[in-house]
C-alpha cells in the first residue's frame, strides 16, 4: 500500500443511519460530496480506494487493468464470505476473462430476454399464489416471508432445477454467505454445505435430467463436480437475495409514495418504473471489489497496481448530472417517471449481472400485481419500527408487516 | 449511422435488446449481440447511441455521419 488511511477514511462496510432507510450509509456519501475517488479502510484494517463517482465507477468495472479475481495479491475482502471463496473454487463472479467467459457462458441461454419473456406466465402464476397464500391467511402478514422472499425462490428453484422443499437449508445458508457479520467458520460451513447439496443433485441429475440448469451444467463433460456446484451456489444465492431484497425494499418505499405506486398499474410506465426503483435503491450496498493489475489514473488520482479498490453502485446512482436536472427530483427521491436506464444497479463490465432480465420479470409482474391486487395496501407497523439488514452485503427489510 | 458489434466482447446482458428492441437481438444458443441487416431508422438514432454507452462489454460501435450507400457494411456481426 502506497499511502495510509487517514482518521477520516471510512470503515469498510459503513453503517447505515437508521433514521433514513432508503439511503446508502452516510459514509459513501460524504465521500461522494468530497470526490468521485476516496480513501477507505477494510475490516482487515488495509486501506483501499472507494470509488464513488459515476464514470469511475463505471471505470472500475469495465476496465480489465482492474481484476475481479480473488486470488490476485490485494484484493479487498468486504467480508469473510468473500475470503472464504480462496478457500474453494471461485465462481465466474471471482475470476477474471477468459475463464469468466467460458464458464458465464455456458448459463447465459437461461437468462436471455426471450427466455425470460417467455416464463412470464410461469413467474405471473408464482406471485398470484404467493398472493393468494398471504391474504387466504390474513393480515397482517410479513410480506418478506409470504412474497418478497418466495416469488425469487420459487422462480430461481424452477430455473436451477432445485427442489423448493428444501428452501429453508438453502434460504438460511443464502443469507449466511452474504452476512457481514457471520464469522469465518460459520460461513465457510455454509458454503461447504450449499455446494455439497448442489453437486449432489447434479449427480442425481447426471442420472435423471430435467429441463433445468443444474441438469444442462451435469451433462457437460468439461466441467467438475465442483464447478457445476460452484456456478449452482452462485445462481441459487445470488437469485434469491438480490431479488427478494428489491422487492422488499422497492414495496417499503413504495408504500411511503402512494401516489407514485399508482403508476404502476400503467403498462407502459412499469419498465421505467422498475428502473428508477433499482436506480435509487441500488441494494448492493457494500459495493464491489476490484484490485488494480497496473497504476492506473482514475479520475485525478492514481491507483497503483496491487491497491484494492471498491466501486460504490449507490453513489454512482445518485449522480446529479446525469440522473437529475430539468424537473425532476433530486436523486435521492423518487421519481416514477424519471429516465434511469443510464443506472448502474446490475453493475457494469463484463461482469454485469447475468440475471437482470429475469430479475427486472420478477420485479415488473411481482410489484405491480401486488399493488394492483392490494389497492389498500399499508404497513402494520410505523415506518421506524422497520429492521433493515445492515449487516449483509445485500441490503433490504428484515421484515415487512403489512395490512390491506 | 452505422453500428458494429463484436461478438466476442458481449456478455450476454441483454442491454442494447432491451434499449432497442428489434435492432439488437440475442442469439437464441449462446445470447450473443446479432443486428438487424438494415441500418437503425433515424427515430431509433437516440437510444442506439445509448444502447452503445450502456453496453457493458463495449461490443457495440456506432459511427456517425455515414449514411448507409447500398450494402455498406451493417450486417450482422455473425
Amino acid at each position: 500500500m502506497t499511502s495510509t488511511p487517514t482518521t477520516q477514511a471510512p470503515l469498510l462496510p459503513a453503517r447505515h443511519d437508521t433514521r433514513c432507510p432508503f439511503n446508502p450509509p452516510p459514509a459513501y456519501t460524504e465521500a461522494a460530496a468530497t470526490g468521485p475517488v476516496s480513501r477507505a479502510e477494510l475490516p482487515d484494517g488495509t486501506s483501499c480506494w472507494l470509488v464513488t463517482g459515476y464514470q469511475e465507477v463505471r471505470t472500475v468495472l469495465s476496465d480489465s487493468r482492474f481484476s475481479a479475481d480473488v486470488r490476485r495479491p490485494g484484493f479487498p475482502f468486504l467480508t469473510t464470505g468473500q475470503r472464504e471463496i480462496l478457500a474453494v473454487t471461485p465462481s465466474f463472479v471471482r475470476l477474471d476473462d477468459p475463464e469468466h467467459a467460458r464458464l458465464r457462458r455456458m448459463v447465459t441461454g437461461d437468462f436471455l430476454i426471450k427466455r425470460v419473456e417467455a416464463r412470464r406466465p410461469a413467474i405471473q402464476r408464482i406471485v398470484d399464489e404467493a398472493l393468494d397464500r398471504m391474504t387466504a391467511a390474513g393480515a397482517p402478514a410479513d410480506l418478506v416471508t409470504h412474497f418478497a422472499l418466495p416469488v425469487p425462490s420459487l422462480v430461481i428453484c424452477l430455473l436451477l432445477g432445485v427442489p423448493y422443499a428444501d428452501r429453508e437449508a438453502f434460504q438460511e445458508r443464502s443469507r449466511l454467505l452474504l452476512s457481514i457479520e457471520a464469522g469465518r467458520e460459520e460461513t465457510a460451513r455454509a458454503r461447504i454445505e450449499l455446494l455439497d447439496y448442489l453437486g449432489e443433485l447434479a449427480v442425481r441429475k447426471r442420472e435423471h435430467p430435467g429441463d433445468d440448469i443444474l441438469s444442462r451444467l451435469a451433462a457437460r463433460d468439461d466441467l467438475t463436480p465442483r464447478q457445476i456446484a460452484t456456478t449452482g451456489v452462485l445462481l441459487l444465492v445470488a437469485g434469491h437475495e438480490t431479488t427478494a431484497n428489491m422487492i422488499g425494499l422497492s414495496t417499503a418505499m413504495l408504500l411511503r409514495h402512494p401516489e407514485q405506486a399508482a403508476r404502476l398499474a400503467d403498462p407502459a410506465a412499469l419498465p421505467g418504473a422498475v428502473e428508477e426503483l433499482l436506480r435509487l435503491l441500488t441494494i448492493a450496498h457494500a459495493g464491489v471489489p476490484r484490485v488494480a493489475l497496473e497504476d492506473v489514473e482514475l479520475g485525478d488520482t492514481l491507483v497503483r497496481a496491487g491497491e484494492g479498490v471498491i466501486a460504490m453502485l449507490s453513489t454512482a446512482n445518485r449522480d446529479e448530472e446525469l440522473f437529475g436536472g430539468g424537473d425532476r427530483l433530486p436523486t435521492d427521491e423518487l421519481d416514477l417517471d424519471r429516465d434511469a436506464r443510464r443506472h448502474v444497479a446490475f453493475g457494469f463490465g463484463v461482469h454485469q449481472c447475468l440475471g437482470q432480465p429475469l430479475a427486472r420479470a420478477e420485479l415488473q409482474i411481482a410489484l405491480a400485481t401486488l399493488f394492483r391486487r392490494l389497492p389498500g395496501l399499508r404497513l402494520a407497523v410505523p415506518e421506524s419500527e422497520l429492521e433493515f439488514r445492515t449487516e449483509a452485503v445485500i441490503y433490504g427489510p428484515k421484515s415487512l408487516p403489512v395490512a390491506w | 449511422m452505422q453500428v458494429s458489434v463484436d461478438p466476442d466482447r458481449c456478455c450476454s446482458s441483454g442491454q442494447c435488446v432491451m434499449t432497442v428492441p428489434g435492432f439488437f437481438e440475442q442469439d437464441d444458443e449462446d445470447g450473443l449481440v446479432r443486428i438487424r441487416p438494415t441500418a437503425p431508422e433515424p427515430a431509433q438514432y437516440a437510444d442506439v447511441r445509448l444502447a452503445a454507452e450502456l453496453c457493458p462489454g463495449g461490443a457495440i460501435t456506432v459511427t456517425e455521419g455515414a449514411e448507409p450507400v447500398g450494402h455498406a457494411g451493417h450486417g450482422p456481426a455473425r
